[in-house]
């Protein structure tokens, strides 16, 4: 089986290895990392024919180049771009055949910033923690994708999906986060509180997979002294002494000692991976259910 | 003891004290074992725990509100003997900062009896407690940008163990060969929540120590 395997012809700026995470080790401090745009990431392997736990690439802003060893499927998802097999234009969002040698490229993203590469039988190096995830927070997992590197395949599970065209979302104009405060809304002002959730912030060019940096308005907390360390969930806004919101992502820390403000809903995180720098954000008060 | 909703499937759990952290820890875990808890991550940090990924907070938040720990968290299961090069480049630092000499350092924390309190700014990476409360260090005021990985270190109350080479401010202390963190073995952390550790100067064991209590294993070729 030694040709299921795929070369990298060009990794690109930063791809990973992604899957679901590895959830439920927060304890020992790792982070759970996983596909920042879960639903593209399984709508990639609903393509392909995979499960959706199998793993996928996720690329950044500029995409990556693979040669697969043997003929595979492939379907790109996320942020849209152009692919092409062997230079020919093919399918954004639908299974693609590649055959053994060709060179299938995901190009660079026209908008949104992720996009997501998902071959048939999954990408099978070894799992770390239950997870093939890139951790780059911690490092844990396979290493970022470099030229020429070759990555293992599994074997196919099911034959692709019998699709034209996936429904897919589009990346954001705006970001909209729907939030629902604490666990330390009160270390703010209130003053604070509601410049949060009234003005627009931006999505800084220093965001990465482990938190969505802002840049806005400073929050003046109320209380200065030092919080001692506490767990931190996904999507949750902490805010550094600097006063701008950082929402965490999936290789945030499993501990921190900044106040969270408050907590993004869950599923409004995937078009939080697509929001390119620049992009406006507000953050939404919601009550909680 | 203070619940706060985090999101939509979180509760924070905040206690007054480093020891009730530690007790509410141990008791999560118990029900947790005993089937009445069901949670995916569950959380212990300076004055709180997190349970995380939870089907009812909402029902959690007022059972745990009603509830009434332990005065102490029970005797951890686990021991872990961690040998130690007393040879850290900031010895001196604490040790002035201590008031006592630098031998006396290396003294004070062999006899110390720690446990981990929780983990977290790497895989692996533990902050024990049980130092007294006179031996608080200060971070450094510029932190390293590379602590070699199984460097044993101070800060606040806490004594780290780096499992990695990694940037950070924890003034250093000593040296172990000990293998903080490998995914190949259950758990991939050496130092767990809950473990009791002891830190055993390589050059033979300290004659102050007390004899530690039964169960007592050596890190080494604990794997």
């Amino acid at each position: 089986m030694t040709d299921r395997a795929l070369a990298v012809v060009r990794a690109g700026a930063l791809t990973t290895v992604q899957d679901q995470g590895r959830a439920g080790h927060a304890h020992l401090g790792v982070p759970r990392s996983g596909a920042l745009d879960g639903p593209a990431a399984a709508l990639v392997n609903r393509l392909v024919g995979n499960a959706p736990d199998a793993a996928v690439l996720e690329t950044t802003v500029d995409g990556c180049a693979l040669r697969p060893r043997s003929a595979v499927t492939v379907a790109v998802a996320g942020a849209p771009c152009a692919v092409t097999v062997d230079g020919r234009p093919a399918a954004w969002g639908a299974p693609v055949r590649v055959r053994a040698g060709e060179v299938l490229e995901a190009g660079r993203a026209c908008c949104g910033v992720r996009a997501y590469v998902g071959v048939s039988g999954g990408i099978a190096v070894d799992p770390v923690l239950g997870s093939r995830s890139t951790d780059l927070l911690s490092g844990l997992g396979p290493a970022p994708l470099t030229d020429g590197a070759v990555l293992p395949l599994g074997a196919p599970a099911a034959p692709p999906a019998r699709v034209d065209v996936a429904p897919v979302p589009a990346p954001p104009l705006e970001l909209v986060l729907r939030v629902t405060p604490g666990p330390r809304d009160d270390w703010f002002t209130p003053l604070a509180v509601r410049t949060f959730t009234s003005r627009t912030y931006r999505v800084s060019p220093a965001s990465n997979r482990i938190g969505l940096r802002t840049t806005g308005p400073a929050l003046e907390r109320a209380r200065r002294e030092e919080l001692p360390s506490e767990g931190m969930v996904l999507g949750a806004v902490q805010v550094p002494p600097d006063g701008t919101p950082v929402v965490f992502l999936a290789d945030h820390p499993t501990t921190g000692g900044y106040p969270v403000i408050a907590v993004v809903h869950p599923d409004d995180l995937p078009a939080a991976a697509q929001a390119p720098p620049g992009t406006p954000v507000r953050f939404v008060a919601v009550r909680r259910r | 003891m203070r619940v706060l909703p985090v999101g939509t499937d979180a509760l924070l759990v905040e206690v007054s004290s480093g020891d009730q952290a530690q007790a509410l820890h141990a008791e999560l875990l118990r029900r947790r074992k005993a089937g009445s808890l069901r949670v995916r991550d569950i959380v212990p940090a300076a004055r709180t725990v997190l349970l995380d990924g939870l089907a009812d907070p909402a029902g959690l938040a007022a059972d745990l509100a009603a509830t009434r720990l332990p005065p102490a968290a029970p005797a951890p299961p686990r021991t872990v003997e961690v040998p130690v090069r007393y040879d850290g480049p900031d010895l001196a630092e604490v040790a002035a900062h201590w008031g006592v000499s630098v031998p006396e350092v290396a003294r004070i924390h062999a006899r110390a009896e720690f446990r981990v309190a929780f983990c977290g700014f790497a895989p692996g990476f533990g902050y024990l407690t049980g130092l007294p409360g006179r031996y608080d260090t200060p971070r450094r005021a510029t932190p390293r940008t590379a602590v070699p990985a199984g460097s044993v270190a101070l800060a606040g109350p806490y004594t780290g163990v780096y499992p990695r080479t990694s940037p950070g401010g924890w003034q250093l202390i000593g040296t172990t060969d000990v293998v903080l963190w490998d995914p190949a073995r259950e758990p991939a952390a050496l130092l767990v929540p809950g473990t009791r550790v002891r830190f055993v100067p390589a050059d033979g064991p300290e004659p102050e120590i007390p004899a530690a209590g039964a169960g007592t294993a050596s890190a080494v070729g604990a794997a």
